[in-house]
């Protein structure tokens, strides 16, 4: 028995589905195309290095690309061979990414054998290992989140978690698949319910929860069906399935999250804070490959769908193939006025040609016929934005922000927060690309980010070097100081010698300076006679100076001795 | 009378004491306005600003004796950040001083170089790895590109090159949007 999800999130959309154009066929499985480009980054975190060479024969399977160290808790996953055959090359090529134009690309020419490699081992009881086995399995099988984002799945298995008290006790399988046009989860619920639930119980028991919720939303009662027939009594008591009401995006892990348990995650917190780890459905059927059979994670559904193609429906695509080759299998006509998408209309990367490469994390190529762009209009802040954010942001205050690229207004307003939905793109009245204004200012703080954290180490390292030349120079001279008294010692010139000559000399110095600078003491032993005279020159001396004193005593005294003369 | 002079004083040594134990345990080492500077300079201790590095010159720009347009690398997203920081009017680079250009690093010619060590008493950041008669060359990750080796090289082999990331971005521009409805007219 399904439930119904009780809660909802403020926002969002709703939108027409499109989703029976691509239900109507099977899931059929992709040819083995001539050569598979297989990027090394398909995934969120560090880039996988290639471990084989040019000219190596690589079978199905095989992994091709790895970081060395092989830990399952670095964010990494590892490529594998989709398919027997030779390397050929190894070198740039588009890929299809939100941030990186190109990257390196193991192209293999395939030969057509489809060979699986040796190291292929279903694990038998699988219930009996514990968590850390389960999770290098996981690793190794290169497994990522298949919702879309591609962050790797092995770290999701740990039940770690940065609160204590609050353990992790729900798992959360999100099934909700709701952007238009896609239905690979629900293409893959129908044919594969059963793996999937095996997968989820893998899951619960690395993670050592009992409690499941399954999210899924209510426009796919096929598949709905499909999982409520998979379970038996046992797993019934553990896995719940819950249809949550069809509202773009609902499909969010934060927005799915709420509508199950009612809780919304705080920013800069993860699910796991709450107690709860969010897996998308194709992850656990790949985590069920992975261990049931053995098999790495080397192909995907993609539903292929949209305008001009005659027979839309998902394939079961080797990663690698060329998105031309997967879209020609559909019978797809190519014009000029086309828009080619990978993912949905709303979130999907809007791709130049058809000659990318389908990685881990393409849920569905779209073709959808150009319309006539509109020219944007001034905001006229009538606040449609603000109602559709299911993020709870103000998507019209940080477009003003963005345009003016007041970085610090924009993370007080959070603009991390933004989960790209284009909800706010799609209501605004005046056309204005709203959320390629938030890319373009999440880019810039990042690179903002990038330079101060390289400036901050070309500091540190300029300190340092000043710091060693100033100590080399301390040291320079404590040695040449010590060599010396060493040299003075080995000469048999005794310091304390030194010492004494020093101040000898300082002595001798210091009484020239005393002769110097003596008053000649000539007027201490005088007669009476004497001091009478120097007494009167004195007087003279100062009348001289005192004109008004000469009349009258000069003369005076110079007089009688003219008389005498005379 | 006796008691207020006596509570007065205690409480003057009490927190005479307190002040002065708040002056050594607090005591602010250098001016806290250079840290700030020194934190918005790009740090690649070129000397373009006629400054002996990065440092010397937020002093210089702390002590009114510099302006904050002299800094090439940083162009003009440091001198607002300057602007903003010390309150002043924002101007365009001093062009006396360079123009701002794109990261570079520097690569040395292995078959040229001679192994003289020049480059290396010369680089701010410790960036060049080698030793006498023996081969030198950048670490590329640590070069802030302020091409101070390149001078020193007896024999030119120092080359500036453009510093490469991992693999292209894809450089996200500023979408246009009207603020009028005659702006979108034109």
């Amino acid at each position: 028995m399904s439930l119904f999800a009780k809660y909802k999130f403020n926002g969002g959309l709703k939108l027409a589905g499109h989703k029976k154009i691509s239900m109507q066929e099977k899931i059929a499985d992709a040819t083995i195309p001539a050569q598979l480009i297989v990027p090394l980054q398909q995934h969120i975190g560090r880039v996988a290095k290639p471990i084989v060479n040019i000219g190596d024969k690589v079978l199905k399977g095989q992994c091709i690309a790895c970081l060395g160290d092989n830990k399952n808790n670095t964010v990494t996953a590892a490529i594998h061979a989709p398919s027997s055959g030779e390397v050929i090359a190894i070198e740039q090529h588009v890929i299809p990414s939100m941030l990186k134009q190109t990257g390196d690309c193991i192209t293999i020419k395939t030969d057509g054998k489809d060979t699986w490699h040796n190291d292929i081992n279903p694990i038998n009881d699988p219930l009996s290992l514990d968590n850390d086995s389960l999770k290098q399995i996981i690793f190794e099988a290169g497994i990522v989140g298949l919702g879309g984002a591609g962050f790797p799945t092995h770290l999701k298995l740990t039940t770690k978690n940065s609160n204590k008290e609050k353990p992790i006790d729900t798992l959360i399988i999100n099934a909700a698949e709701c952007e238009p046009y896609i239905t690979c989860d629900a293409a893959l619920i129908q044919e594969q319910a059963t793996r999937i639930i095996q997968g989820i119980q893998f899951i619960q028991h690395a993670l050592k929860i009992k409690k499941c919720i399954i999210g899924i939303e209510d426009n796919k009662p096929q598949a709905i069906k499909a999982l409520e027939l998979a379970l038996d009594d046992k797993t019934q008591e553990q896995i719940e399935i819950t249809q949550v009401p069809t509202r773009y995006p609902a499909g969010g892990e934060k927005q799915l999250i709420q509508v199950l348990t009612g809780k919304q995650i705080p920013i800069n917190k993860l699910p796991r804070d709450l107690g709860m780890i969010c897996h998308n459905v194709a992850t656990t059927y790949a985590v069920a490959n992975a261990i049931l059979d053995g098999t790495p994670l080397i192909e995907r559904i993609v539903t292929v769908t949209g305008d001009n193609i005659e027979h839309p429906k998902n394939m079961r695509v080797l990663f690698g193939t060329l998105m031309s080759e997967v879209l020609n299998s559909c019978g797809y006509t190519e014009s000029n006025n086309q828009d080619i998408i990978m993912g949905g209309p709303m979130m999907g990367i809007h791709l130049d040609s058809a000659n990318y490469p389908v990685i881990k994390t393409t849920n569905c190529i779209l073709v959808k016929n150009n319309k006539t762009k509109t020219d944007p209009l001034p905001c006229i802040r009538c606040g449609e934005c603000a109602r559709v954010c299911p993020a709870n942001l103000l998507p019209q205050q940080l477009f003003w922000y963005s345009r003016s690229k007041d970085y610090d207004r924009l993370q007080e307003h959070q603009i991390f927060s933004c989960i790209e939905c284009g909800c706010c793109d799609y209501v605004c009245p005046s056309h204005i690309p709203l959320v390629q204004f938030y890319r373009f200012a999440k880019n810039e703080i990042w690179t903002q980010e990038s330079d101060k954290k390289i400036s901050d180490h070309a500091r540190e390292r300029h300190e340092y070097r000043q710091y060693r030349l100033e100590r080399k120079k301390a040291e320079d001279a404590e040695r040449k100081a010590k060599k010396k008294a060493l040299l003075n010692k080995k000469q048999g010139i005794d310091t304390s010698a030194d010492d004494a000559k020093k101040s000898a000399i300082e002595a001798a110095l210091q009484r020239v300076k005393e002769k110097q600078t003596a008053v000649p003491k000539n007027t201490s032993h005088l007669t009476v006679e004497q001091q009478k005279k120097i007494k009167e020159v004195d007087r003279r001396r100062s009348n001289k100076i005192n004109p008004a004193a000469i009349d009258t005593t000069t003369k005076n005294t110079i007089k009688p001795k003219d008389d005498n003369n005379g | 009378m006796l008691t207020a002079i006596i509570a007065l004083s205690v409480l003057a040594v009490v927190f005479g004491l307190l002040l002065g134990f708040a002056a050594i345990r607090y005591k602010v080492k250098t001016n806290p306005v250079v840290d700030q500077i020194d934190a918005l300079l790009p740090q690649t201790q070129c000397g373009q600003c006629t400054y002996p590095g990065c440092r010397p010159y937020a002093e210089a720009i702390a002590a009114d004796e510099a302006d904050i347009n002299q800094c090439p690398p940083g162009g003009q997203t440091t001198i607002l950040a300057l602007a903003d920081l010390l309150g002043k009017d924002p101007k365009p680079l001093n062009d006396e001083h360079g123009e701002h250009a794109e990261k570079t690093v520097v690569y040395i010619d292995e078959n040229v170089c001679i192994g003289c060590t020049l480059c290396i008493q010369a680089c701010p950041v410790d960036a060049i790895l080698g030793a006498a008669k023996l081969m030198h060359t950048v670490i590329a990750s640590e070069c802030t590109g302020c091409d101070l080796c390149i001078p020193p090289c007896p024999v030119d082999c120092i080359h500036i090159i453009p510093a490469v990331e991992d693999t292209k971005k894809i450089s996200v521009k500023l979408p246009i949007a009207p603020l009028l409805i005659n702006e979108s007219d034109q």
